[in-house]
Parts: C-alpha cells; sequence; structure tokens
C-alpha cells in the first residue's frame, strides 16, 4: 500500500490543535529604484499567531489589505514565510524532525475566490479532479473513479459533468468542482479563501448548505476566509480580525459579534449595511479608507483611523492580550497601558 | 406631473454571430426627481443591461431595443448625433462598480472634472477650475485643491469612487445611474459611500437609479426596490414592503438566502438551480423552474405585473 | 436516516436538473466549429495545401526539367505553347522553376521556424514559469539580440557565415528565437497567474507535471499561432537574402533568386518577372492570414 491511500491519522488528540502557526510573518519588497532594488516594502503579514483547534472553523475577517489572503497562502505554502512556524497536529512542517511541505498539502487544501481562473481551461472537470491524486502516485483509473465519487459528493451528476470543460459550467458549478478538487486528496483542513465571495446570493447559499455537510460528513476543519462578516457568523466557531497585517480580534463567533472589544471590529460590524429600512446607517462608523499596507502606522497600525488614538497608540505596539472571552490588541482594553480609557 | 424617466415595455436583445440573448424582455417603471429606485437582482437578470440602456450604452450594430425610455418626455431610445452626447454626462450621468476605468490614467483627477466641465457649459478655465474643487468638496474629498491635481492611481479605492461621483455630478444631471458603485469598496469605505449617495440625492433632488445585487445595499439608499429575474421586473415596491412583505417567490427566497445576523445554526433556504438560458423569448414564467409554489397555470403564459396594492406590483399568478 | 451525502440534497439536485442540457463538447472542437465559419481562413489554408503539396510532389508532376536552359526559348511571355508560364532569362521553363522554387523556398521558410520555436520556446517557458533570476538572465540575452533589426542581423550573420542555403538557416533560426521567446515567456507569465498553477501546486505536484498539464497546454496555441506568423516572415527574409546574394546559390530554383536574376527582364517582360514576386507575396500572406484566423478562434472566453 502506498502511502497515499493511508487516511490521516489524529495523532496528538482532540486538545492538540490540527494547525498552529506562530510568528508569521510575510514582507513582499517592490521592485523599484534602479536594477530592481526593492525601495518599499509591502507588510502583508506581520507576527502572526493563530492555532485552529480540531473540526472547527476559523473565519478570518478584514478588509483589502489587511492580508487575509497571505495568510492562506502561507498557510498551504504557496508562500515562504520570511519568518515564523507552521505545526500541523505537532508536526514542524519543512523542519528535520517535522514533515515535508509536500505531506503538508496533502492534509491541507485550499479553494480560491476566482472559479473560472482557478481551473484550468483545456482540462475536463474530472481531469481537474483527478489530477492531484495522479500526482501523488494513485493509478490513473482509481484517481478518476475518486474523481466521480467526489462530484456526487459535491451535488454534480458525474454522467452529466464529468467530461465537461470550465467555461460550460455556471459560477456555481466550477466552485463545486473547486471544493471537490480540494477534497480530493483526503485533507483534513480546507482554507476557504473568499470562496463563496463571487457567487450570486442564491447560489452562495446552496453552497454554504454543502459546506457545512461536507464538514460533518468528512470530518473536516475549515479556515473560512472572507470580507463579508454576515458569512463569517453564520459559519464560523472562532473569528480573527485582522487589519494591515496584524491580529486585532480573535475570540469565539459569539463573543466577537455580541460584544466586540477592539473599536476597528466594532466599525466592521456597524459598517454592515441595515436590512430593516426603519432603521438605516445614520453616520460611517469610521472615516477614510484603510491606509496602504506599505509603511504601516507606527505602534498601533489602527490609530490613523480610530477616534480614540492617543499619543501612546503612536508609541507602543498594543499586544494581543486576553479580555473578558477573547483576545484584543487595544491600548483601552490593556490594564495600566497608559491610555486614558484604560483602567490603571 | 410627467415623471423624470418612464421605461415601458423595455426589450433588448444581443443579436451575435453565435446566439441570441434576450436579456430584457419588457421592463417598465418610473423615476421621479428625488426619488430612488433600487434595481435587484442576481448576475445575468438584466439589471445593469436595462441601466446601459438608458444611455443607449450597447454597441448599436448587435443590439436591438424596442420599447420607450422617456427622459422629462424625450425619448431616448431614437437618440442619435448630438442629442444622445447632451443626453450623456448632462441629463444623465452614470457611475461604474471600478472607477479605476472610468478615469483615464494620464490625466489628472482635476483636468478630467474641468475638461468635462467646461464641454458641458462652456465655462472658462478658471471657472471650471472652481467648480471641479466645489465638486471635490461636495463628495467630501478632504483638502480637495490639492487632490485635484492627483492622478486617479494616486488614490485609494474610495476616495477614486468619491472623484467619480464628483465627474458625475459635474454637468448637473437629473438623473444618476448607478451600476454596483459600492461593491468593490471595503465594508467601512461602501458604507460611507452609500451614505454619500444617499445625501447628495437629497440635496440636489436628484433621481437616482441604483443597481446591486445586495439586499443590504438596497434597503439603505432605496425609496423604491425592483427585483429582477431573468429580464424581467418581478416585483416592484416600496423599500417597506419590499423589506417586510415580499410577494413574489424569487424576492422572498432572495431574502431567505441572504445571511444575515441570527441565522446562525439554522439550514439556509437555498433557491434550488440555476435561472435560465436567455436565448429564447419566455413563454411560461421564468421562475417556475425553481419556484416551491408552481402551478399549472405559471406554465401556461408569462404572468403579468399585477398591483397588489397602488405602490406594489408583483408579476406572479400565484402571489398576487 | 440523515441524509448521507449532499448529493442527496434537494438543492444540489435540483441544480443538476435546472442545468440547460448541452452535449460534452472539448475546446478543440469548438475552435474547429469556429475555424470552418470563417472562409478566410478556410481559403488561405486550402491555397496554402496547394502550393505545399505542389511543391512537395513537384518530381511526379510531370513538369519540365527546371535546369535545363535553353538559348533558342528565352524570355518567352507567359502563354507560350509548352511553357505554360513562359521561360526565364536562360530559357528554363518557368512553370517548373516556380514549383520547385517552392521547395526550396518553403523550406527556407519554416524550417528556421520549426527550429527557432524548439529553442525559443523552451527559454521562453522556462523563463516565464521559473521567473526570478533564470528570468532576468535569459531574458536581458533576448534583449541584447533585440537591440538589432531582424534583417540587419540576418544579413550581417549570412555575410559573415558566408553564402549558401545552410548559413542562411542557421542565421534567420538565430533571428527567430528572440522574438519567439519574448512571446512564449508573456503568455506563460499571463498563464503562471492564473490560480489553477496555485491550485496544482498546493496539491504537491512537482513543478514538471505542472508544466506539462497545466502550463503547456495553454501556452503552445498563442505560440503556435505566433510562429505560424513568423513563416511569412522567413520566406521573405531568405528570399531577400538570396536576392542579394548571400542565400541560395544559383542555378538553383528558388523564389527570392530568381526576382533577382529576372531582375533585367523588367523592361522586356515584367509580368514574367513579377511571377517569383507573387508567390512570395501569396503564400506569405496566406500564413499571416491563417495565424490571424487562428488566433481568432482559439481565443475562446467562455
Amino acid at each position: 500500500m502506498d502511502t497515499f491511500v493511508r487516511l490521516p491519522v489524529d495523532r496528538g488528540g482532540p486538545a492538540q490543535p490540527l494547525l498552529l502557526a506562530s510568528g508569521l510573518r510575510k514582507h513582499f519588497p517592490i521592485p523599484g529604484g534602479l536594477l530592481g532594488r526593492a525601495t518599499k516594502v509591502v507588510h502583508a503579514v506581520d507576527d502572526l499567531t493563530l492555532s485552529v483547534a480540531k473540526g472547527e472553523t476559523l473565519g478570518v475577517v478584514g478588509e483589502s489589505g489587511c492580508g487575509k489572503s497571505t495568510v492562506a497562502r502561507l498557510l498551504v505554502r504557496l508562500i515562504r514565510p520570511d519568518r515564523g512556524s507552521v505545526v500541523l497536529d505537532g508536526d514542524p512542517v519543512d523542519e528535520p524532525h517535522g514533515i515535508t511541505v509536500n505531506e503538508l498539502r496533502r492534509q491541507v487544501q485550499m479553494v480560491f475566490q476566482d472559479s473560472y481562473a482557478s481551473l484550468n481551461p483545456r482540462l475536463t472537470i474530472v481531469e481537474t479532479i483527478a489530477f492531484a491524486p495522479k500526482a501523488h502516485g494513485l493509478p490513473a483509473a482509481e484517481a478518476k473513479a475518486r474523481a466521480r465519487d467526489l462530484l456526487a459528493k459535491v451535488g454534480l451528476e458525474p454522467a452529466t459533468f464529468a467530461e465537461r470543460y470550465p467555461h460550460e459550467l455556471s459560477g456555481g458549478q466550477r466552485q463545486r468542482v473547486n471544493i471537490a478538487r480540494a477534497l480530493a486528496l483526503r485533507p483534513r483542513l480546507v482554507i476557504l479563501d473568499e470562496a463563496v465571495s463571487a457567487l450570486d446570493k442564491s447560489v452562495e447559499a446552496q453552497v454554504l448548505n454543502m459546506l457545512i455537510d461536507l464538514k460533518d460528513e468528512l470530518a473536516l476543519t475549515y479556515v473560512f476566509i472572507s470580507h463579508d462578516l454576515n458569512v463569517v457568523q453564520y459559519l464560523s466557531d472562532r473569528v480573527m480580525v485582522m487589519y494591515l497585517g496584524k491580529i486585532v480580534e480573535i475570540g469565539r463567533v459569539d463573543a466577537i459579534y455580541g460584544d466586540p472589544q477592539h473599536p476597528y471590529t466594532r466599525a466592521l460590524l456597524s459598517a454592515r449595511p441595515s436590512m430593516d429600512p426603519r432603521r438605516r446607517t445614520r453616520e460611517a462608523p469610521i472615516q477614510g479608507d484603510p491606509p496602504n499596507p506599505i509603511d504601516p502606522p507606527s505602534g498601533c497600525r489602527f490609530r490613523t483611523r480610530c477616534p480614540f488614538a492617543e499619543e501612546v497608540c503612536a508609541r507602543v505596539e498594543p499586544p494581543l492580550a486576553d479580555v473578558g472571552r477573547q483576545a484584543v490588541a487595544c491600548h483601552m482594553r490593556a490594564r495600566g497601558s497608559g491610555h486614558s480609557r484604560a483602567s490603571r | 406631473m410627467t415623471p423624470l424617466l418612464s421605461v415601458k415595455d423595455l426589450q433588448v436583445t444581443f443579436v451575435t454571430p453565435d446566439r441570441t440573448i434576450h436579456a430584457v424582455n419588457g421592463v417598465s417603471f418610473d423615476v421621479k426627481r428625488g426619488e430612488t429606485l433600487g434595481i435587484l437582482g442576481e448576475s445575468g437578470s438584466g439589471k445593469s443591461v436595462t441601466l446601459r440602456s438608458i444611455l443607449k450604452l450597447h454597441p448599436a450594430h448587435r443590439t436591438r431595443w424596442s420599447g420607450s425610455i422617456a427622459l422629462e418626455g424625450d425619448e431616448v431610445l431614437t437618440m442619435e448625433g448630438r442629442a444622445l452626447a447632451n443626453l450623456r454626462g448632462r441629463r444623465v450621468s452614470m457611475i461604474f462598480q471600478e472607477p479605476a476605468t472610468a478615469f483615464d490614467p494620464v490625466f489628472t483627477i482635476g483636468q478630467q472634472i474641468t475638461e468635462s466641465v467646461r464641454r458641458h457649459t462652456g465655462k472658462s478655465e478658471a471657472e471650471a477650475m472652481k467648480r471641479a474643487k466645489d465638486l471635490l468638496e461636495m463628495v467630501r474629498i478632504p483638502s480637495p485643491a490639492q487632490r485635484l491635481a492627483a492622478y486617479p492611481h494616486e488614490m485609494s479605492g474610495g476616495m477614486r469612487q468619491r472623484a467619480m461621483i464628483a465627474l458625475a455630478l459635474s454637468c448637473d444631471p437629473s438623473l444618476l445611474l448607478a451600476d454596483e458603485p459600492t461593491t468593490a469598496l471595503d465594508a467601512t469605505v461602501q458604507i460611507q459611500v452609500l451614505l454619500l449617495i444617499r445625501e447628495l440625492q437629497r440635496e440636489l433632488d436628484l433621481g437616482v437609479i441604483f443597481v446591486t445585487h445586495d439586499i443590504g445595499v438596497a434597503v439603505e439608499v432605496s425609496d423604491r426596490v425592483g427585483v429582477m429575474y431573468a429580464g424581467k421586473l418581478v416585483e416592484l415596491a416600496g423599500v417597506e414592503q419590499m423589506a417586510d412583505a415580499p410577494r413574489h417567490p424569487y424576492s422572498r427566497g432572495l431574502l431567505a438566502s441572504t445571511v444575515h445576523d441570527g441565522m446562525r445554526g439554522q439550514r439556509l433556504e437555498a433557491i434550488p438551480g440555476a435561472p435560465p438560458d436567455l436565448g429564447e423569448v419566455p413563454a411560461a414564467c421564468s421562475f417556475a423552474p425553481r419556484c416551491k409554489s408552481v402551478e399549472p397555470r405559471c406554465l401556461a403564459a408569462p404572468p403579468p405585473l399585477k398591483p397588489v396594492d397602488d405602490s406594489h406590483f408583483v408579476r406572479c399568478v400565484v402571489a398576487a | 436516516m440523515a441524509i448521507q451525502s449532499p448529493s442527496l440534497d434537494m438543492t444540489a439536485g435540483a441544480a443538476v436538473a435546472a442545468t440547460p442540457a448541452s452535449a460534452a463538447h472539448g475546446y478543440w472542437q469548438s475552435v474547429r466549429r469556429r475555424l470552418r465559419r470563417d472562409p478566410v481562413t478556410v481559403g488561405c489554408a486550402a491555397l496554402l495545401f496547394v502550393i505545399v503539396a505542389a511543391a512537395v510532389a513537384a518530381p511526379w508532376l510531370g513538369l519540365a526539367d527546371p535546369y535545363k536552359t535553353s538559348m533558342l526559348y528565352r524570355l518567352k511571355p507567359v502563354g507560350t505553347p509548352r511553357f505554360l508560364l513562359g521561360t526565364d532569362e536562360l530559357g528554363r521553363d518557368m512553370l517548373a522553376r516556380l514549383v520547385y522554387g517552392g521547395r526550396l523556398s518553403l523550406f527556407m521558410g519554416v524550417t528556421p521556424v520549426v527550429c527557432a520555436l524548439a529553442v525559443g520556446a523552451t527559454l521562453g517557458i522556462a523563463a516565464g514559469f521559473l521567473g526570478g533570476r533564470v528570468n532576468m538572465l535569459i531574458m536581458r540575452l533576448m534583449d541584447v539580440f533585440y537591440a538589432f533589426p531582424s534583417v540587419l542581423l540576418a544579413i550581417s550573420l549570412s555575410g559573415a557565415l558566408g553564402a549558401g542555403a545552410e548559413n542562411t538557416l542557421l542565421a534567420l533560426t538565430l533571428v527567430f528565437i528572440p522574438p519567439i521567446c519574448r512571446v512564449s515567456e508573456s503568455v506563460t507569465t499571463q498563464v503562471r497567474g492564473f490560480d489553477f498553477v496555485d491550485a496544482a501546486k498546493a496539491s504537491g505536484a512537482g513543478t514538471l507535471t505542472i508544466v506539462r498539464v497545466h502550463v503547456l497546454g495553454n501556452v503552445l496555441g498563442p505560440i503556435l499561432v505566433y510562429a505560424t506568423s513568423l513563416i511569412s516572415v522567413a520566406i521573405i527574409l531568405a528570399a531577400g537574402l538570396s536576392f542579394l546574394g548571400l542565400g541560395v546559390k544559383p542555378p538553383e530554383p528558388e523564389w527570392g533568386l530568381m526576382l533577382n536574376t529576372l531582375r533585367q527582364a523588367i523592361y522586356v517582360n515584367p509580368l514574367l518577372a513579377a511571377l517569383p514576386g507573387v508567390m512570395i507575396f501569396v503564400t506569405s500572406i496566406c500564413f499571416n492570414l491563417m495565424s490571424d484566423g487562428l488566433r481568432a478562434a482559439m481565443d475562446v472566453k467562455a
């Protein structure tokens, strides 16, 4: 039996996080100046530490430039972190006593936002799904059989869809194919990077229902990245809020949505359009755009848009610290930080 | 009083060598001055096609229009040349989803706005420049005088969208067409732009048609909401009626499948299936194949848009 | 019992049912369908087929000997009995020489492009897919070649290497490597940016597998179309080199060389002198129009 057919086993027990990333940092130099020397640096992700428990759905929210897509790509090693480590169920990745990047990729898979760009236009649906198992050494016939099983699992009749090409499918159907492809290696963790964002609402609901069913059936763990706070609330057990490459708040979904502590989380939540015409939004919660992740502000990165910013916020970077049921990076919530609203 | 804009039985068909697409199949609505009509629909519903038809923006050689679009009594569909140029940008302006493509990257924001002001009003350079600065102030762009000298790529997404609104308002149009202008923006910026459009609409007594796929956005800006499906308006009602008691099964389905607060743990009521192919003129209710309450008479003929009360119309024989 | 698989779920089942039924057909089938509806491309392809077939089958067509001279029948006009297209300045049959000339001219047009394609596409795809330093090295090297106009480069290379068909081929191959490399690099870079390549990487597949399965299929089409358009340039350049005396040597029949030797006849019998030029023109424009048609037919978005 080759290694492929073996199902990944739970090694550390339910208490050990499935994925533990610590101190992840990724800066992208922008080539400019003479001879392509980098003159500016995009601070995409800065010293980010997070853990994903077995069987949970971790939601990641934030605006453009907050680094949420970079986090996804770091976790599957599509890009190498400048610094920091990833540990999968106790095994460090790409380190002497750990597992290889290839092994990580077998257990951690990703679904992309653009359903069209993420499918090879020259391959049939079944070829696309069978590609990864074949690359891992499964015989072609078995890989195809598995692909057909997966098509049925994501609600696409194999007899009808297997031999079709991506351009013959609707956006919702293509995204189902992308999900099937991600499941082809029987991963334990699936990272969904804005996977339903481009879909129409009625189709989005179909796919969300399907994601919930698949998670139960295949005992999956999700990292669900989205800019849509409502969808994240619907799907996630825990939520991580990011701003300019940093975590500003992380905790249980009911704590984050019911009792947000960070001013940015609060702004984000109240910026959601109202569904009630009698209670329309009267005032925008914060002004301006998210700043460019090139040269982020010193200290607290949110201070340039924060209505409560004080001198300490520019000077000291607030650490992520437990407050009540969640962890928050804000001087106002840190005892003795020097902020006038903090307790002493 | 004649409405600002009156669209009657608009049909738009695109003809290509490969196929014919019946994108809009008989849409009728009015917009009054000082009113915002939200048009809600999913991709392929014909909402953008309807909006762009008001400016005749589709390529003439492969678009067939029929019906009538009357702006203050003037028929738009027969306009050509000078009258059409006068309509675009002067009487009706449009803002788009992607501001980056609406501006020419090689000219500054100021140059582009003053150019538009001068072309349409014949003002002097200095007057136009002052007008441009006032416009940027009006859309609440901080330090407008400096921003006039900025190139489009030097502005953030939200600022560019504001600048595009300024450009659209530069010639005092009476009707503003908005094609998903906040879809590409971040959440905290989207709400700012929505509030801005709402305020400007009130201050300038504009008629606005706001096309969106997002129910929340439609609720924030609209006085009335029309829901489009497969090239037809299936329901048209005041925003409160639409939010509280939608009648058409599609409107209900759309509302039920939109995730919002307090739905956690419940299974979403997704509308099964996918929208129909627009290759043929529908011979029955287009939504029937996906509808829970479908009856034999739904398949007999396309249902008419019937009044529920004097401000609420629905295209469904079962719900009406 | 609970629903076992989401495929049994109402929503998913209905999604399938509501899909407009369409027969599964592949990419190349749709390309063929588009091509069939393009009379210009089909016409050009047919004409090229005739020219190529005649050149290949020349010895079996019962033509006159293209090398046989005759002092009696020099510069006979088009339509002379026994010499359908007349004779050249040495009394050789023009029809035979034009058909036989096609062999050499087409060979000189196609061979350098094929050789340049093998080298240029490999370099370009490698540069595009690997990116970074490899890309920089390869593309800067190509830029050096690019600095010279292609005609000048071909002439100076042939001049340096000496006259003769082999040297012309070598010179033309070198001239065509940089443009093919550059086109290959740009389409590969574009394809590499698509998420499906990232998805393939995330599945743990090796670089060669990814290039073979996901990159080649998407880049070869555009590269081949571009290469087809270069064939016409190659024919013209080869003819030009022969005309200048740097390419094929007399008495070989070759269109460019024929044009040169018939130069003096232009005042006596202009139609005759123009015939090799017409062949060059028709062949190259056919290659060009065909590559345009192919490009349009292969540009499938949805």
